[in-house]
């Protein structure tokens, strides 16, 4: 029955083992899907190779049908699943300034470190200035604090917020990955770029 | 593109699809096994907080930020379970990049630009990426992918948020990229 350190089944230290390990599968994962390029994962942007699309809503639906079924079969329990806090001013701010920081960088954190890790320089410039945002962002605390709390929902889930049931929306999602993927494989042939 | 680059390209990387389900097992690991999705920015988090306690010893008196860091985390920052999985990720990127001959040392950027032009502007992506990820609890890993396989009403605005942000801007930083 999981989640296992939640429930104690496993201990904290096994824990911090477990998520080193985890960590390793999940870099080795970014980076042979090509996430250490930030050309590659910019491509999406302008059409030219649209991995990171294909890749994280492959990802995220896995990952939500896994523990819908794992849920479903009493084997995970959801209510002891961290659900991300939904505080809607700063979701948005915090997205649009990560957008900015995606385009310009054309890297996110997680990638930053596999890029740097296979020894591009431009992602350990990229962590860096990671470093600087959160550094600044610690010291200009106060400025955003109220932003921070501002229009705070509780932990909604979006199929809740939608009035539907978390099955039909997890097939909608599917509906709409598989249209944006056709979407994608047609912009690829469309705005074809030589090999990098 | 001529079929001999594409199957080039095939023999390097993953087929994305295959990735993304491998992807989507690691991130199910995750939740099973912690009760929480992966991340990225959060275990900067912790490295700022910890430099931070370590040079101001009281901060978590004087600072809000470090009262707020530490009401969210008990025991000490640098074991945090995201400090742990993005070590991980430092040794699973040089593992995949070993094996399909990848390891280099270089900047990588458009023939169209300058390595320094395209070190400038990584710089200032991470600052505003560091920013955002703080303002909107979590980057592209914690907020958006883990919230969304979660389901979480913020992971999906974070999400499209991001994506929709850098859709908007990619006309003024195409220079960059193509």
């Amino acid at each position: 029955m999981g989640p296992l350190a939640p429930y104690e089944i496993i201990s904290e230290n096994t824990n911090f083992l477990l998520a080193f390990f985890i960590g390793i599968a999940f870099g080795w994962v970014l980076e042979s899907s090509g996430f250490s390029s930030s050309r590659k994962l910019a491509g999406i942007f302008y059409g030219y190779d649209t991995v990171v699309l294909k890749v994280f809503f492959t990802g995220a639906i896995t990952a939500m049908l896994g523990l819908l079924f794992m849920s479903l079969f009493g084997w995970v329990d959801l209510d002891l699943v961290y659900v991300n806090p939904t505080y809607l001013t700063s979701a948005i701010v915090g997205g649009v300034i990560m957008g900015a920081g995606f385009i310009m960088g054309g890297f996110c954190p997680g990638t930053s470190f596999c890029g740097a890790a296979i020894g591009k320089i431009d992602a350990m410039v990229f962590i860096v200035g990671l470093f600087l945002g959160v550094y600044g962002f610690a010291f200009t605390y106060g400025w955003w604090e109220k932003l921070y709390y501002a229009k705070y929902l509780g932990e909604p889930r979006v199929s809740e917020a939608l009035g539907m049931k978390d099955g039909l929306f997890g097939l909608l999602l599917i509906v709409a990955a598989i249209g944006m993927f056709i979407v994608a494989e047609w912009a690829e042939k469309k705005f074809p770029r030589e090999e990098y | 593109m001529s079929n001999n680059q594409t199957t080039e390209r095939s023999r390097r990387y993953l087929n994305p699809y295959v990735g993304g389900v491998l992807l989507g097992l690691v991130l199910l690991a995750a939740n099973f096994v912690s009760g929480r999705g992966l991340g990225a920015s959060g275990a900067i988090k912790s490295v700022v907080a910890t430099s931070i306690e370590a040079v101001h010893g009281d901060a978590v008196n004087t600072m809000p930020f470090m009262a707020e860091y530490a009401e969210a985390h008990s025991g000490s920052p640098m074991r945090s379970w995201l400090v742990f999985e993005m070590l991980g990720v430092l040794v699973g990127g040089f593992l995949s990049g070993a094996v399909a001959g990848r390891l280099k040392l270089k900047v990588e950027h458009s023939p169209k630009i300058t390595s320094k032009r395209r070190l400038i502007f990584a710089l200032a992506g991470g600052i505003l990426f560091g920013l955002g990820s703080q303002i909107g609890r979590g980057c592209t890993s914690g907020s958006a992918l883990s919230g969304m396989a979660v389901l979480s009403l913020g992971g999906f605005i974070t999400m499209m948020a991001i994506f929709g942000t850098a859709f908007a801007l990619a006309y003024f930083f195409r220079r960059n990229w193509i």
